[in-house]
């Protein structure tokens, strides 16, 4: 018996995780990041909320405002606390509260440091995306970065810029051309690199460059003289890097707090397209670690109770009549899915067969899921792996929600005809192609006024929300330092919705 | 793997955060905070220190889609009897269903407003911002002296407490480099040799020689060491501390008001909320703070604050009888060389009209010359608005003419303290600023 009652130690703590890690590694053959598990207050788990769970992050007002919204919502009661909270980093820091009962330790020490840290070590997008290695050496160099450039240039100076960078942090990520790793050493050099560059290459004329109002009339020379458009390799999806790369007005430390911004936005792109998988992957782990805990006898019938109780509340999914909206429990359709894939692969059904056949009967339910969490992202593995056992269990249906009509029509239910419509739609909501804006720099007025010109490319009806657009387009202007204009087009028709400048 | 006990860590990560983003709505919340006193009173408010900020002040934008017409497709769980082709109300309201209001407020304009609790002195520092006192440089620095302790460099004596490890460490390993004191390890490598050479039997002439070396050596380290020692008496560095003399800001504050029965409720609660924000107001600027209350009828009396505030009392008007008493107390109790001097009278303006020459010339000749400040209200009931000239009043604005420390205004509502009070305390352009 690892431990009784509720109380736990940091001897406690230990063995069950020296018991989980057995059966990790002998049974689910888990592969991981070592851990490193901290135990923390609510107050401080506060803190971790406020750094979206990293444990260093540059001073800045919005996260004072995360701070207030947190803490008072925790302070009168509308929000409880996470019992563990887990970063994508080598080593992978796993944060545990201290008023966790001994079970909930086991449990979470299973979910996080066992769950979590298999899925961000073998996941293709994270494995692409983030480099867990360097990103706690990064955050602490853009931490003192930030510090030194606030004693230097001035708090307002640096906050100006972190405003207008933060506003765009949904446009600084390559998405389709994907990320180079980051290296700490090669980034520090870069800094340096570039204000050599700088040194090197002052030239005068710059300094008489015409401010924002003194710039020649309107006209689009770019396409008189080409070269200079190619020469900034546009269209350009990642706003931040061309602004980094190409803003004339920028000092070099500007360009440097950007690039800051864009690094960590980088950082955290893959987690919410793997939210789903993520959390199911974990949770299908804990609940099997623990089960095996207690065949094995090292935990007793009260805490196998705790534990199944606990993993029940987290699984529930509420339907469309008690609150749960479009989006999924991440935990229950994760966990089910996970369940399910398991269970086709030992003990599968005529349909099953008929539906998946490459892995139904298998008798490799591990090596399967293996093969799931590595390759897939939460849109591609719904569109291959929601089964229609799982659509029946959760009632699934679809709603078509068309502003020109009376009524909400109901055009697929969990039934034969219904199974591929359901998967299809499910699958598009979590399409980060499709949740996220289509917005490129297409044109720069080199020879003229410096016009900056912007492209929305989508579908009548799913506009840019205003008021928003034209305060971010301000921050916009910031940066650049000249008039910018944002046009949005009807991707298909290419026709104008609407514009602002 | 390893296990880290957080706990103890430092706490209060985001303390410099909290404060930017109060930096950043300072305006906001010094209008919330102003509102809250407006609307209250001030000692509740000191207290529990909420206040709400709207959150367009702290917005975040970004670049987001809302869905406004055409339509859209969403899966839902928890079918219980809906079968293909079935129509279904739209839910009144949009319900996040209707009109794509669900995607706007997640990230647009449908945050909540903030709120923030604020500890006493961040309310404070807020609430009385851009106020000043007035002729501060009269009398700022008082002279009651307190001392406190302040660092003051080294001393090779003192209590083992205050032994600077450090420095005393640095003076030790000067002091045996300079007089060159063995080191262990020599000393330990030369008798591991002179071991090693006695274990050898026969030992030839050279080996000899070096053993009978190595022992002479061994026997001035010996000595060397015994002599020096590792850390000596000289080598102790104390840190020293030494009494500082503080001066201290000292003020008193006399209340006085008039609790005749010309008063009513009403307007003695206008009185109160006024000497309460005195009260606050000087409580920050001065470390030692005495309030005197005095009330009167016809008869002054000092009395506490709690009798003051609340208990009724009723009678005619006699104002020099405050006066009077006011001075008295002074003259007791608050030497005008050592106390910075405030006073704030609360009147309806009713005064006994014989009277009103001995006030003016008691407040002229006798008060104005002592006090830093003395600040007048005047409130009004509802049926005294008529009359703009009450007795007190015009004698009072005689004497500010020429009396820039006597300042008078009026009030009738309790909206109106706040601003009289700001009124009276803006810091203004030009002026000697404490």
């Amino acid at each position: 018996m690892l431990y009784t009652g509720t109380d736990w130690t940091f001897s406690t703590l230990r063995d069950c995780y020296d018991a989980i890690e057995k059966i990790a590694i002998e049974e689910l053959r888990l592969e991981t990041y070592p851990n490193r598990i901290e135990v923390i207050t609510s107050e401080q788990m506060l803190d971790v909320y406020t750094s979206h769970g990293m444990p260093v992050s540059y001073a800045h007002w919005s996260a004072g405002k995360r701070f207030v919204g947190h803490e008072n919502a925790y302070k009168r009661g509308l929000m409880g606390l996470a019992y563990e909270v887990v970063i994508n980093s080598s080593p992978c820091i796993s944060y545990l509260m201290e008023e966790n009962t001994a079970t909930m330790q086991a449990l979470v020490i299973a979910h996080a440091a066992f769950g979590h840290n298999h899925f961000f070590r073998n996941n293709r997008l994270f494995r692409e995306w983030t480099d867990p290695t360097q990103i706690l050496d990064y955050l602490e160099f853009a931490r003192a970065y930030v510090s030194r450039c606030e004693e230097r240039y001035g708090v307002r100076a640096v906050e100006r810029v972190l405003d207008a960078a933060h506003a765009l942090q949904g446009q600084g990520v390559n998405r389709h051309s994907g990320s180079k790793r980051l290296d700490l050493r090669a980034e520090q050099q870069r800094d340096r690199d570039r204000r050599d560059h700088e040194d090197r290459t002052y030239n005068d004329l710059w300094r008489t460059l015409p401010g924002a109002e003194g710039g020649a009339g309107e006209g689009t020379q770019v396409a008189v003289e080409p070269e200079l458009g190619t020469g900034l390799g546009l269209p350009e999806e990642n706003i931040l890097y061309f602004l980094e790369k190409h803003a004339p007005k920028l000092a070099p430390w500007e360009r440097e707090i950007i690039r800051i911004v864009r690094l960590t936005a980088q950082y955290f792109y893959p987690q919410p397209q793997l939210k789903l998988m993520n959390e199911g992957c974990a949770t299908w782990v804990h609940d099997f670690i623990m089960r095996r805990l207690h065949e094995k006898g090292l935990i007793d019938d009260s805490a196998m109770l705790e534990a199944i109780h606990s993993t029940t509340n987290v699984i529930t999914q509420r339907g469309f009549d008690q609150g749960g909206g479009p989006n999924f429990n991440p935990y229950a359709l994760g966990f089910a899915m996970m369940s399910d894939i398991a269970r086709i692969a030992t003990d599968p059904t005529d349909e099953d067969r008929a539906w998946f056949p490459h892995f139904a009967g298998n008798g490799d339910p591990v090596g399967t899921l293996h093969h799931a969490w590595a390759e897939y992202r939460d849109e591609s593995f719904v569109q291959q792996y929601l089964s229609p056992k799982v659509m029946r269990d959760f009632r699934l249906f679809r709603l078509r929600d068309d502003l020109d009509k009376p009524y909400l029509l109901v055009d697929a239910i969990h039934d034969e005809a219904g199974y591929r419509d359901l998967r299809r739609t499910v699958a598009a909501s979590y399409d980060p192609g499709a949740l996220s804006e289509e917005i490129e720099i297409v044109g720069v007025d080199m020879h003229g006024d410096r016009l900056l010109r912007l492209e929305h490319r989508t579908r009548p009806g799913q506009l840019l929300h205003q008021g928003d657009a034209r305060q971010t387009l301000a921050h916009l202007q910031t940066l650049w330092g000249y008039r910018v204009a944002l046009k949005e087009v009807d991707s298909q028709s290419g026709r104008e919705l609407r514009s602002y400048d | 793997m390893d296990i880290i006990d957080r706990r103890p860590n430092p706490h209060g990560k985001n303390i410099e955060n909290r404060r930017r983003v109060l930096t950043r709505a300072r305006d906001a919340v010094q209008s919330a905070v102003r509102d809250a006193v407006a609307n209250g009173r001030i000692r509740d408010h000191a207290q529990q220190n909420a206040v709400t900020v709207p959150a367009d002040v702290l917005h975040e934008p970004s670049f987001h889609r809302v869905f406004e017409e055409g339509s859209r497709q969403f899966v839902l769980s928890g079918n219980k009897e809906f079968i293909t082709g079935d129509r279904l109300h739209r839910p009144p309201g949009g319900g996040g269903q209707g009109s794509g209001e669900g995607e706007a407020s997640d990230q647009g304009g449908g945050e909540d407003s903030y709120r923030f609790v604020l500890s006493r002195e961040e309310f404070l520092d807020l609430f009385f911002d851009d106020l000043e006192l007035p002729d501060l440089i009269k009398r700022e620095i008082a002279t009651v002296t307190q001392s406190s302790h302040a660092r003051a460099g080294l001393s090779s004596e003192g209590s083992p407490s205050q032994l600077d490890l450090g420095r005393t460490m640095r003076h030790s390993v000067a002091r045996r480099i300079g007089l060159k004191r063995p080191k262990p390890e020599r000393l330990a490598e030369i008798e591991a040799r002179i071991a090693a050479l006695e274990d050898r039997k026969p030992l030839d002439e050279e080996a000899f020689d070096e053993l009978s070396a190595l022992r002479e050596e061994r026997q001035t380290f010996r000595t060397r060491m015994s002599r020096i020692a590792w850390v000596d008496p000289v080598d102790l560095r104390y840190r020293r501390f030494q009494p500082v003399p503080k001066p201290t800001t000292q003020a008193v504050m006399f209340c006085i008001m008039d609790v005749s029965g010309s008063m009513t409720e009403k307007m003695k609660e206008l009185g109160k909320q006024f000497f309460l924000l005195l009260h606050v107001f000087l409580e920050r600027r001065y470390e030692k703070l005495d309030i005197v209350f005095i009330r009167h009828a016809e008869t002054a009396e000092e009395v506490d604050e709690e009798t003051f505030f609340n208990d009724p009392r009723t009678g005619g008007t006699v104002v020099s009888t405050a006066l009077e008493e006011m001075l008295k107390v002074q003259r007791a109790r608050y030497p005008a060389d050592k106390w910075n001097i405030y006073a704030a009278q609360a009147s309806d303006g009713d005064n006994i009209a014989s009277d009103t020459p001995k006030v003016t010339s008691l407040l002229s000749e006798r008060i104005l010359p002592l006090v830093q400040y003395f600040a007048y209200i005047e409130v009004a009931g509802s049926s005294a608005i008529i009359r703009n000239d009450t007795d007190l009043w015009r004698a009072y604005r005689g004497i500010a003419e020429s009396h820039p420390q006597l300042a008078i205004r009026q009030v009738r509502d309790r909206r109106e303290i706040f601003p009289v009070f700001r009124d009276l305390f803006a810091r203004k352009p030009g002026a000697i600023a404490g």
